[in-house]
């Protein structure tokens, strides 16, 4: 006997299928027919529809394998010579082991610690942190369940950096706006757009197909797919030849890593002196376009940014840079440069500003919202039904801690921030100073505001609460989590999480929380909603999920509902938190708000599981920015648009309200910054290959994001995905980390394919398996970000050789530029070298 | 009568792997006999081979899912003993669970790989497409539903308004090597062949590419010529293999280019400087 249950992943609705209590089968959310009712888009005489499926994402298809995983934590833990009422041994984190405790010890030690540290050095000593992705739904997603606990309780926050797109929030807001959106355009009817009008696709440091719209599985590779057929044309400038390339065919470019900014200024020069730009467009539509060519043509410095001078910088033959910015222009073009048109590799380097910046500039200088011409990642902007409100996580009402579904939502009484890229810094060398409110969706000024740490009048942190996840893996020299946790300084750490994570080892107390799949909650398949509004667009059909528990919580684990429920009800304050609901109570008050119920009772969502949102019968176009191409006011269903509704709609976010070759905003904030001038301008790495340091390490690391796994979940927890040669390499039973580099470099280093390796520099050695591919340039080696699996030779000791894959641990933690804290990852020299360990 | 098959569109295929988990989501711990045993770790019922060609920068990628072909007159059957192996009606080709134990040669028998030797089991397995689930009254089997761009395209082979029986009588459909003298009911489009591709560049002394050369590929009497694109690239598709191939550039005023090769490999091409003639 089987029953079926729906659930929604981050990465697609599922199906799930139950027998005798235990998960059986995963599958793409199975709907009636009926259901769905496919957009038509018509194109050059022919029709395009999606079919009547959801296409997820590989790794969701392990879900079940995750479930499972040995990797699970069963029981609450206690490091085993910790003692919270004697010694704490705090430097020995990460090397000994643990013995499982009860519950009800767990909650009396967590709870007892939160009220000492609270009693004694007030709530700002309390500090608690959230990976991003490790579960879906509006009730337990971290800014729910999770956040609702710490504003009761009172808690130093951790401010998050746009860590996939730095260069576009810190840069491209200057250019055009939109920092509503943390820098990326509207995506509002992009595909049609592109589909009717489009001649060429310039995929500029990205790769759709590992990154997927982020939230929304697969269902836009077919519309490449009917691109690629319609004989649109694709270009891809990327060190490595990515997936997408290798799915579409087309032309590859593959440039020395920093040196982007300088060929999209070559690009430029071209269209200057040949006069191939849109001239009209940009005197009505940009401001500061002569400083910016007396710039370009080297009139400023003496330097004019010919092809030629690109050449040197790039490795890219300046008659292919000519031959590229004279198709650019004579085609109509979409840029696509990052998963949500804005983000990328070339955005995650030293100065990444400045190449973000210029993408922006260079559409603008070919029209930027006209018919073809735009900046469109490929994975977003589908026909949706816009007018349909259902709240995402990035919404306030999405969340349980301050929506309207709850009676009262408490407010954290704790000023003092912490900012994720330089925690450890923060906790070990006291004190800290940057820029910036992390994700700065209200103002351009947002980013400029200053912090420190400790903030006066606050405590340090004493008290460090993990929560789902990892950033061994994915922030930069990551070995400083390390040195953090086995400092002394943290009296206290829990982990909460659902698997054993590279953090998780590091704590005193461990916290076994469930899946998704063993508890109640809502959510809508690709929607974050807030700054990703519409989101959803990337998927064929919206669908909203009733996330059902299908099974009960595996060993002992709990839900994080559940958990902070306990904790609360020992701190004295459940009613507080729960309001006397339980987790489906929330889902179906988030439901009641929601537009849903105009569309379908409860109780039929309820037995269904799933709600379509089809696109409307009757569709107005509105293409994203062709409101301002054709200098009408905003007609695109952008709610966030602070201007909509009133006399400046027709403008864009930036101060001019036009697009900023000298930007306004960093004039009036920055006018002297020479490492992020008012004009963009070409800056060479303080990390490249013309460094000092690649005298020693000559190798340009680049770690994009992976293909088969999300962030740090999925690898590790689901072994299934061991066995995809292309995500890792068995080798004498252990799961190497791929990293792939040009036969001219193995052969020179003795390499052969299939050999472990060991990437190196001053700050790590992490060992990876050699890929021999012709797919990455000289002077490159690929290795994506991401790995799960930190697992070092010599446990505890941050200098020990990983041979987990944590790539990571190689990375700069050099901020982007002196005024832009953002990370650089792609900024990285290493040696390569055979390893005989 | 239904008789199962398949197409399987490499050109569509972007090596997601969602075939192989969606494969292995339903096997793996599910014992679904009589059709399968439960598939252990390391078996890829489905595998996706990642085939790379050319040399930077001219590379080319395909990846290509090889499930069981159900071959016609398949190998694997004549190797079994002792009623292990059957053909259903439907054209499926069925590696019993219980008798087939012990039997290896089942698995050396295929010459594409697709049977993999269960260790602890001691038994032979392989993909069934998933028939367990046609026989429940399933339209297609996981790989197939899992699959993003319908490269894989599964149906009645016999039903003439199937869509898998209309890209067989519509588009030129393969076998996969090594190729029988049956066709399978699992065929193939878009496999990778042979190809040549380059960059030209004149050299005198300008920053432009050599757009518009024309360049020709000779194979016995056949030539074929095209020009260079705007990037002055140029590249020949669909090249027979173990053949001899010359390749020539001529362009007024610049000195001939000839490259004789056996396309039992890729030549590596790479940038191809021409000098002014004299």
């Amino acid at each position: 006997m089987t029953q079926d249950f729906t659930s929604c992943t981050n990465v697609g609705p599922i199906t799930v299928t139950v027998k005798e209590g235990k998960v059986v089968r995963v599958r793409p959310l199975v709907a009636e027919p009926g259901d769905f009712r496919p957009w038509t888009i018509e194109a050059g005489g022919r029709r395009y529809s999606p079919p009547r499926k959801f296409n997820i994402a590989p790794f969701v298809l392990s879900e079940r394998d995750r479930l499972y995983s040995e990797d699970r934590i069963r029981t609450p833990l206690k490091r085993v010579n910790f003692d919270p009422k004697g010694e704490r041994n705090p430097e020995s984190r990460g090397r000994v082991g643990f013995e499982p405790i009860s519950w009800d010890e767990a909650i009396e030690i967590v709870a007892g610690e939160l009220k000492r540290v609270k009693d004694a050095h007030g709530p700002s000593a309390i500090a608690a942190m959230t990976s991003s992705h490790h579960n879906w739904g509006n009730v337990g997603y971290k800014m729910s369940a999770f956040s609702r606990f710490f504003n009761l309780i009172g808690h130093t926050p951790v401010l998050d950096n746009p860590d996939s797109w730095e260069g576009w929030h810190w840069g491209a807001t200057h250019s055009y706006g939109f920092y509503w959106r943390l820098g990326m355009p509207e995506p509002y009817d992009m595909l049609e757009d592109a589909l009717q009008n489009a001649q060429m696709i310039v995929f500029w440091s990205n790769d759709p197909d590992s990154t997927r719209g982020i939230y929304t599985g697969q269902d836009a590779a077919i519309w490449r797919q009917w691109l690629k057929e319609k004989g649109v044309k694709m270009v891809f400038i990327d060190p490595f030849h990515n997936y997408t390339a290798a799915a579409m065919g087309g032309k590859w470019i593959a440039p020395r890593i920093g040196t982007d900014t300088a060929i999209a200024m070559a690009i430029a020069h071209v269209w200057i002196t040949e006069q191939t730009y849109d001239s009209q467009y940009v005197a009505d539509r940009t401001v500061g376009f002569d400083e910016f060519r007396d710039y370009i043509l080297g009139k400023a410095d003496g330097c004019p940014k010919t092809p030629a001078w690109a050449e040197e910088q790039s490795g890219i033959a300046a008659r292919t840079v000519k031959a590229l910015a004279r198709e650019w222009a004579s085609k109509r073009t979409v840029l696509s440069s990052g998963a949500r048109g804005g983000e990328g590799g070339a955005c995650r380097q030293a100065y990444g500003t400045e190449w973000a910046r210029m993408m922006v500039l260079l559409q603008a200088m070919q029209g930027l919202g006209k018919p073809g011409i735009s900046i469109w990642g490929t994975s977003m902007g589908a026909p949706v039904d816009a007018g349909v409100w259902f709240p995402g996580y990035g919404d306030l009402e999405g969340r349980i801690s301050t929506s309207r579904a709850a009676a009262a939502c408490p407010e954290n009484p704790v000023a003092q921030r912490l900012y994720r890229p330089i925690v450890p810094d923060a906790i070990l060398n006291p004190p800290v100073h940057w820029l910036g409110e992390g994700f700065c969706n209200r103002s351009l000024e947002q980013q400029f505001i200053p912090y420190t740490y400790p903030a006066p009048g606050c405590s340090e942190v004493k008290l460090w609460y993990r929560y789902g996840g990892s950033f061994v893996g994915t922030m930069t020299d990551t070995s400083k989590w390390v040195r953090m946790y086995q400092s002394p300084k943290l009296e206290f750490v829990v982990n909460q999480d659902i698997w054993w994570s590279s953090e998780t080892g590091f704590a005193d107390i461990i916290l076994p929380a469930c899946t998704q799949l063993e508890r109640d909650d809502i959510g809508e398949w690709g929607e974050p909603g807030g700054q990703t509004k519409h989101g959803s667009s990337g998927c064929n059909f919206r669908v909203v999920v009733r996330m059902k528990k299908c099974i009960e919580p595996l060993w002992e684990s709990k839900s994080d509902y559940e958990i902070f429920t306990l904790l609360a009800r020992k701190l004295g304050v459940e009613a507080a938190y729960t309001e006397g609901n339980t987790e489906r109570d929330w889902a179906r008050k988030i439901f009641e708000i929601s537009d849903l119920p105009k569309r379908i009772s409860w109780e039929d969502f309820e037995r269904k599981g799933y709600y379509i949102i089809n696109a409307p019968e009757q569709r107005k176009f509105t293409p994203g920015l062709r409101w301002f191409a054709e200098g009408r006011a905003c007609d695109t269903p952008d709610p966030r648009n602070p201007k909509l509704g009133t006399d400046k709609a027709h403008e864009l976010g930036t101060y001019s309200g036009k697009i900023e070759f000298v930007s306004e905003s960093l004039e009036k904030a920055f006018p002297d910054d020479a490492e992020r001038p008012i004009m963009p301008h070409f800056i060479p790495s303080w990390e490249g290959h013309q460094s000092p340091l690649a005298s020693r390490y000559p190798l340009q690391l680049l770690t994009p994001h992976p293909r088969y796994s999300f962030h740090t979940h999925y690898d590790k927890h689901a072994r299934w995905l061991d066995e995809i040669p292309l995500h890792r390499v068995v080798k004498n039973g252990f799961a190497y980390w791929p990293a792939r580099i040009n036969p001219r470099d193995a052969s020179a280093r003795g390499i052969e394919n299939g050999d472990v390796i060991k990437l190196h520099n001053d700050r790590a050695a992490v060992l990876c398996a050699a890929v021999v591919t012709e797919r990455v340039r000289q002077g490159v080696v690929h290795s994506p970000v991401s790995s799960a699996k930190y697992d070092p030779l010599e446990p505890g000791n941050p200098r020990s050789v990983d041979r987990g894959g944590c790539v990571a641990l190689l990375t700069p933690g050099r901020m982007m530029s002196q005024n832009v804290p953002g990370m650089a990852p792609n900024s990285c020299l290493v040696e390569v070298e055979k390893w005989n360990g | 009568m239904t008789r199962y098959g398949m197409v399987i569109d490499v050109d569509r295929c972007t090596g997601c792997f969602n075939c192989f988990l969606a494969c292995r989501d339903e096997h793996a711990g599910n014992d679904h006999r009589p059709v399968s045993a439960a598939q252990p770790a390391g078996h890829s019922w489905i595998k996706v081979q990642e085939l790379e060609r050319g040399s930077f920068p001219k590379v080319k990628v395909s990846y290509v899912p090889v499930p069981c072909l159900q071959c016609t007159d398949a190998p694997c059957m004549r190797a079994a003993t002792g009623g292990a192996m059957a053909r259903r009606a439907d054209g499926i080709v069925i590696i019993d669970p219980d008798k087939a134990i012990g039997q290896r040669d089942i698995v050396s028998a295929c010459p594409y790989g697709a049977v993999f030797w269960n260790d602890v089991e001691n038994l032979p397995q392989k993909c069934t497409f998933c028939a367990h689930l046609l026989d429940d009254g399933w339209t297609e089997p996981r790989c197939v539903e899992a699959c993003p761009v319908q490269a894989l395209v599964f149906g009645d082979l016999e039903d003439p308004t199937s869509d898998v029986a209309r890209l067989i009588a519509q588009k030129p459909v393969e076998a996969l090597a090594p190729v029988p003298a049956e066709p399978p009911p699992v065929r193939y489009l878009g496999l990778p062949t042979r190809f040549v591709a380059g960059e030209i560049v004149l050299g005198d002394g300008s920053e432009e590419c050599a757009e518009g050369v024309s360049v020709s590929l000779r194979k016995g009497q056949q030539t074929f010529t095209i020009s260079t694109d705007n990037y002055g690239d140029f590249e020949f598709l669909g090249l027979e293999a173990d053949t001899e191939y010359v390749l020539s550039i001529e362009h007024a005023g610049y000195e001939r280019f000839e490259l004789h090769w056996n396309s039992s490999a890729d030549p590596n091409i790479g940038t191809i400087v021409i000098e002014r003639a004299g």
